[in-house]
């Protein structure tokens, strides 16, 4: 054994006792008496678990693992080779068909996981606007979606207009409202702006909450419209639309995943664009950009709007879905949870939010059993990919794509 | 010969600390003009006020007759005044080509912007063979040939630069100031060059300013005050 990997053991170990120091506490004080029993059950399944990853590691590392990682890593890079080749519709069609597909080989929970997903990937990818190209730190993004929400709420309780003709207002009222919060925060940077997008995030829902005569206050609203589609009807000759209100979840789906394709595609232009450019810049250097003729304030505000803009949709198709709406959806940790899938799966990489969303909220789904220990498990992952991967699971990558050379 | 850009007075103040004291000079069209001075003497926060970053509280700044002191910065690169700034300041996490099309940003011409492009890449070689890497990936020497690439993507009729020889190497710091007496003489670029370096800034300079504790100390042909004892002492080292 070497002097390294004598250390790596030694700090190995440390880490394990100090996990039982700090799990002990949580889990074998009740009610004024001490247990041992449930936490040390716990802490000798993470210990077997993790020295077993630990050694592998080690031994990867030693490379006593090469004659089975090598053909391996050959099989593994030959497969990557052919599928670079492939053309990009290999990838799509399959992808796209088991999208389509997927309401009638699944149940109701499993629709009901896959739209909350969906939902995510909007707010996720909008957001991604603002913080992953834009650099900007919003930690008050929720405010958007519930802008988004209650508008159709309002629109659909009041002047009963349609889904359809609503998602465009719901639209437009979020960037109104992303201008408004960012024409006073945007000339602030960095921590300060962090801060003040908490702050009018918390406004947003303190509004909503109290102002009882528009909102109906921590009540909320009901009696939201679903969305609902014309289809055509030939009767005795005549010829005419019949209005179906879709309350289905599989027709729920497939309007969320309309949503979320075309926030895939916006964003993606967005992204590859001048103006994707423009907010990379002013991400990277400020003032550099500014130097370079980039009206930066402007720039930022408009970052700011594209971004409620999608969180606004995404909002509409929540209070059709749900069919009522109040505060309570749009609290502080919504933001967050947004944020850590920005995050986690990368800052500015498409890939990588949807990535961040479905691990944030399919797999706790797929974990209901543990329960108990959610958080754990969320904290303990996230500390890992801190390790691992710290630029998230599919860190943005796109050198030399949008202004590749032309000789 | 006609004056390019002319500061009469100016002033201005980060908070209540006065960084500049009634700063006048002025930088004839087609000539090469150097502020030297020692740190803190207010030559950045000069040029940082001629772009607008840096606001002047006092005095006026005229670009090609006309006042640009309440022009925003943002509007500048398009009137053709360009500025490399202190610490080169490129785009770490854009890719070399990006950073270039960011210098052309206020541009609406793709064909023209494509053409110098390609002059650039002809001029800087070891930027065309790095075009696709992060810039925050280039050395020292290749980033400060990369901020003033980007600035020269702007077609800049002057070009205001902050202390180009700024941690590099005597020898790579010839060769920055080679590529910009090239850009004057070929290009009829005007140019206003900040430097701590004096003596390298004098050889290239036809005239220069000295600068201390934020107002124009003296004024000279830059071959003259090369001789200058003073000058020569205190910037020189002889």
């Amino acid at each position: 054994m070497t002097r390294g990997s004598r250390k790596s053991w030694q700090y190995f170990g440390l880490g394990l006792a100090w996990f039982y120091f700090l799990l002990w506490p949580l889990l074998g004080i009740h009610d004024g008496e001490l247990h041992f029993r449930e936490s040390l059950l716990v802490w000798l399944r993470v210990a077997v678990v993790t020295t077993i990853c630990f050694a592998l590691y080690r031994l990867g590392k030693r490379g006593a693992l090469d004659p089975v990682l090598h053909p391996a890593g050959r099989a593994r890079d030959a497969v990557a080779a052919a599928l670079s080749r492939a053309p990009r519709w290999m990838f799509w069609l399959p992808l796209g068909a088991l999208a389509l597909a997927y309401p009638m080989l699944t149940n109701r929970y499993a629709q009901d996981v896959a739209i909350n997903v969906l939902v995510y990937i909007c707010l996720g990818l909008g957001l991604n606007i603002v913080v992953g190209l834009c650099g900007l730190l919003d930690l008050g993004y929720i405010a958007f979606y519930g802008v988004g929400a209650y508008t159709y709420a309002l629109l659909s309780v009041h002047y009963s207009l349609p889904f359809w003709v609503s998602l465009p207002i719901c639209a437009i009222f979020a960037a109104v409202a992303g201008c408004i919060i960012g024409y006073p925060t945007l000339r602030m940077r960095g921590d300060y702006l962090a801060i003040v997008t908490l702050g009018f995030g918390e406004i947003v829902r303190i509004v909503l909450n109290n102002w009882m005569a528009l909102t109906g206050g921590p009540n909320g609203i009901l009696g939201i419209k679903s969305p609902g589609v014309y289809i055509p009807h030939l009767t005795d000759g005549t010829f005419s639309f019949e209005y179906l209100a879709v309350r289905k979840l599989e027709y729920l789906y497939y309007i969320i995943l309309a949503l979320a394709v075309f926030t895939v595609i916006a964003v993606y232009r967005i992204n590859f664009s001048r103006i994707g450019r423009a907010f990379e810049a002013i991400r990277e250097d400020e003032t550099a950009a500014e130097l370079m003729g980039v009206n930066t304030f402007r720039f930022k505000l408009l970052a700011y709007a594209l971004g409620a803009v999608f969180g606004g949709l995404a909002g509409a198709f929540f209070a059709a879905r749900m069919r009522f709406v109040s505060p309570e959806s749009f609290t502080f940790i919504e933001s967050a949870m947004v944020l850590a899938m920005v995050v986690l799966g990368g800052m500015g990489s498409i890939p990588g939010v949807i990535l961040g969303a479905l691990a944030l909220v399919a797999l706790p789904e797929m974990f209901r059993g543990f329960e108990l220990y959610r958080m754990l498990a969320f904290g303990g992952a996230m500390a890992v990919m801190m390790v691992v991967r710290p630029a998230g699971f599919w860190p943005a990558a796109r050198l030399g794509k949008r202004s590749d050379d032309t000789e | 010969m006609a004056a390019i850009l002319e500061l009469d007075n100016v002033s201005a103040h980060y908070g209540r600390i006065q960084a500049l004291r009634g700063v006048s000079l002025h930088v004839g069209e087609g000539e090469i003009v150097t502020i030297i001075g020692a740190n803190g003497a207010g030559k950045s926060t000069t040029l940082m006020t001629i772009c607008g970053v840096v606001r002047a509280s006092e005095g006026d700044v005229r670009y090609m007759g006309e006042s640009i002191r309440e022009v925003r910065a943002d509007l500048l690169p398009a009137r053709g005044l360009c500025q490399v700034p202190e610490g080169r300041r490129i785009f770490p996490r854009l890719t070399v080509s990006e950073n270039l099309d960011m210098g052309a940003f206020f541009r609406r011409d793709p064909d023209g912007i494509e053409q110098d492009r390609s002059m650039i890449f002809r001029l800087f070689p070891v930027l065309y063979e790095r075009r696709r890497q992060y810039g925050g990936t280039l050395s020292g020497g290749e980033q400060q040939m990369l901020a003033i690439a980007r600035a020269i993507m702007g077609q800049p009729k002057m070009l205001l630069l902050d202390e180009p020889s700024l941690g590099l190497s005597p020898l790579f710091s010839q060769h920055i100031f080679k590529i910009i007496r090239n850009i004057n003489e070929e290009r009829g670029v005007t140019i206003l060059l900040v430097e701590q370096n004096a003596n390298i800034a004098l050889k290239l300079a036809d005239r220069a300013y000295v600068m201390e504790t934020g107002t124009v100390v003296m004024e000279d042909k830059a071959a003259a005050l090369r001789e200058n004892p003073d000058i020569k002492k205190a910037y020189l080292g002889q």
